[in-house]
């Protein structure tokens, strides 16, 4: 056989297929189906049987004021639940998302307070620290390589240990001073922390921001660049960086986001008790991670939903005041919650495995 | 087909003029520590050309195309875009510059959907600043058009991408690159794992992109399908250029003797009939050894 022959260069492009052709390999899943496939639908379920559950065995939450409360409850929990979902379906951890909630907190809180200035000084200060608090824990990471779990538990020590000694030292006291006759004060109690009418029932604005945060969160997620890059560096860090993904970027600006959110519920801690317990927060961050889980986001990255974790945080909203309202002993809370984590884990692996199969 | 003014990836500075070669490596080379994974390695990508990088497991082909890539820094000798040195840092400057690879990993992110991997990194997207978001329609569209270009027909764009085989991954990727108006487009072994007739639309698709003026550098261990598209040559053992030839300067049995290592193979023959007493008339003689070897298994990674 001539080689010259066989050594041809083949030349022209791949046969195009007709325009409207399928492989037919496929078969369309019912709509029921890809519904349930979704991660977000599972927690919704599992949120909408905790509800039933207490609507049926706790009467007094059955009344408008009770579900003001609870709502309350699950945003305080949503709203730091979302930047942590977002980076987990990122990739990483942060375990001190709790404790940076009191120190942004405390920084706003003494800055104002031992220096007599603007409380929005503080807010603003608050808000530097949060976001530096972040980026340092996302620069560690990215730059080390070091898991996430280990680089967010050494910023959790520091800053469990640092809120207690820095307060101690400023205040003598465990607590920071009453901030609410200073300055600029009930500008920014009426922004973080106030409390609204609707037809006869309080309702904190905290609800308001946690669903607007949660609306802005999906939108990222599923319709920007960013949201893209949030499930690539999540779902192959390797490969995102290698088709032009800024994977630092993204990864560094996903620990920052969970810094604003920790300031964000800092500043409402702060303006609705006027005080902040500086041994606060430790154990919160677990919470926030389960609320995530819950809702739908896979712990080890790349998939996930911003939805997801709201109905999570209200599962947890939910039982945290449906257990008192029932008149249970609220001690109990915490083994309910465990109970609640692994049925709703299991529920999900359940309902994605039957919806998913082929 | 591509629409330069929406993605990064789609090179903003058209093409010098004369021939002269759009990558060039001169006399480059990288260790990592006190290993020496590449030295002294000089190569010349020109337009319309399709230049083939063959070399066994380890012989440094895959440190090669990271340096051209910008995952890897060269350490020694120089790296000229486009008759400039260059130094590049990130995978997206190499990008930038037109240069495209096809990672033997295939570089999906396998839980996203079709659609999202084909414009990961470069996506489309439309309005001002603080609403701008994707273009998810376009997006699909287009998606949708490339891959039907190349014989892929999906039901489903939404479906993860590793819901994929590995011969539509790969041909996902390829297309992707040509999409993104590489000037250069490195494939990484785009055929070692695919079926035959696969790879058949591999290939096709390489000469389809030398064609269309792209500067191919095809990684393979396979010397048939090298020199079925191939214009020049160059093979690498232990990290060092061991052949650098033109299509006109070498034929395929000299090319298959070089990849197979025809005198190692001989004192390996040697070797095995003294500890096992192999019958030696009945392997191949050594002049055997360097013709084509027909029954060479398909994609013998």
């Amino acid at each position: 056989m001539s080689m010259a022959q066989q050594a041809e260069p083949a030349v022209g492009r791949p046969p195009a297929s007709g325009p409207q052709q399928t492989d037919g390999r496929t078969a369309r899943r019912s709509p029921a189906l890809r519904l349930l496939a979704r991660p977000e639908v599972g927690v919704f379920l599992g949120a909408v049987a905790v509800l039933v559950f207490f609507l049926i065995t706790a009467p007094p939450v059955r009344d408008g004021s009770s579900m003001a409360n609870i709502l309350y409850q699950s945003s305080t929990i949503g709203i730091m639940a979302l930047p942590v979902a977002l980076l987990m379906i990122g990739g990483e951890f942060d375990l001190s998302s709790g404790v940076a909630v009191i120190s942004s907190a405390l920084t706003a809180s003494m800055l104002s307070y031992q220096l007599t200035l603007n409380v929005w000084t503080g807010v603003i200060v608050a808000l530097v620290v949060s976001l530096a608090i972040g980026a340092f824990n996302g620069w560690m990471v990215v730059k080390t390589g070091l898991p996430s779990f280990l680089v967010t538990l050494g910023t959790f020590l520091i800053l469990q240990g640092a809120n207690l000694a820095v307060t101690k030292m400023v205040t003598g006291n465990v607590a920071t001073d009453d901030i609410s006759d200073m300055d600029g004060f009930d500008q920014a109690k009426a922004i973080f922390a106030s409390t609204f009418d609707v037809g006869g029932v309080q309702v904190k604005i905290t609800i308001v921001w946690w669903l607007v945060f949660a609306a802005l969160a999906t939108w990222v997620l599923l319709r920007t660049r960013y949201g893209n890059w949030i499930f690539a560096v999540g779902g192959n860090k390797d490969s995102a960086r290698a088709v032009g993904v800024p994977v630092r970027f993204t990864k560094i600006s996903l620990f920052m986001l969970v810094g604003l959110g920790a300031w964000f519920v800092g500043m409402h801690n702060l303006f609705s008790f006027n005080t902040v317990q500086s041994g606060e927060g430790v154990g919160q961050e677990l919470i926030y991670i389960a609320a995530a889980v819950i809702g739908g986001c896979l712990l080890t990255g790349g998939y996930g939903s911003a939805i997801g974790p709201v109905f999570g945080a209200f599962m947890f909203g939910m039982v945290q005041q449906g257990i008192v309202y029932a008149g249970w002993n609220p001690d109990w809370f915490k083994a309910f919650l465990g109970v609640m984590l692994l049925g709703a884990v299991l529920i999900n692996l359940w309902v994605q495995r039957t919806a998913t199969r082929r | 087909m591509t629409d330069p003014t929406t993605h990064g990836a789609v090179l903003k500075d058209t093409p010098p003029a004369g021939d002269g070669p759009l990558v060039e490596l001169r006399g480059a080379g990288k260790s990592y520590g006190n290993i020496r994974a590449l030295h002294g390695v000089d190569l010349e990508v020109h337009a319309g050309q399709v230049t083939c990088v063959l070399g066994d497991n380890g012989a440094g082909k895959s440190t090669l195309i990271k340096i051209i890539s910008g995952l890897h820094q060269h350490t020694e000798g120089e790296f000229l875009v486009d008759g400039t040195p260059v130094r590049f840092s990130t995978p997206r400057e190499a990008l930038d510059r037109g240069i495209a690879t096809v990672y033997q990993d295939l570089a999906t992110v396998p839980l996203m959907p079709v659609w999202r991997n084909f414009f990961l990194g470069s996506e489309m997207t439309r309005g001002p600043w603080p609403l701008r978001r994707l273009d998810i329609a376009r997006m699909k569209e287009t998606a949708d058009q490339e891959l039907r270009n190349m014989g892929i027909v999906l039901d489903d764009l939404e479906q993860p991408i590793g819901t994929l085989s590995g011969g539509q991954r790969q041909c996902v990727a390829i297309a992707r690159a040509v999409y993104f108006g590489a000037r250069v487009l490195i494939l990484d072994e785009p055929t070692a794992a695919l079926g035959v007739k696969q790879s058949g639309v591999v290939l096709k698709y390489i000469a389809a992109a030398r064609d269309r003026g792209l500067g191919v550098i095809f990684i393979t261990h396979n010397p048939h399908h090298a020199y079925m598209v191939g214009d020049h040559f160059s093979v690498l053992r232990l990290g060092t250029l061991e052949l650098s030839a033109g299509r006109s300067e070498i034929g395929l049995e000299e090319l298959t003797n070089h990849m197979a290592g025809g005198a190692e193979l001989a004192a390996l023959k040697h070797e095995l009939a003294q500890v096992r007493g192999v019958d030696t008339e009945e392997l191949p003689e050594e002049g055997d050894l360097t013709a084509p070897v027909a029954t060479t298994p398909e994609g013998t990674s």
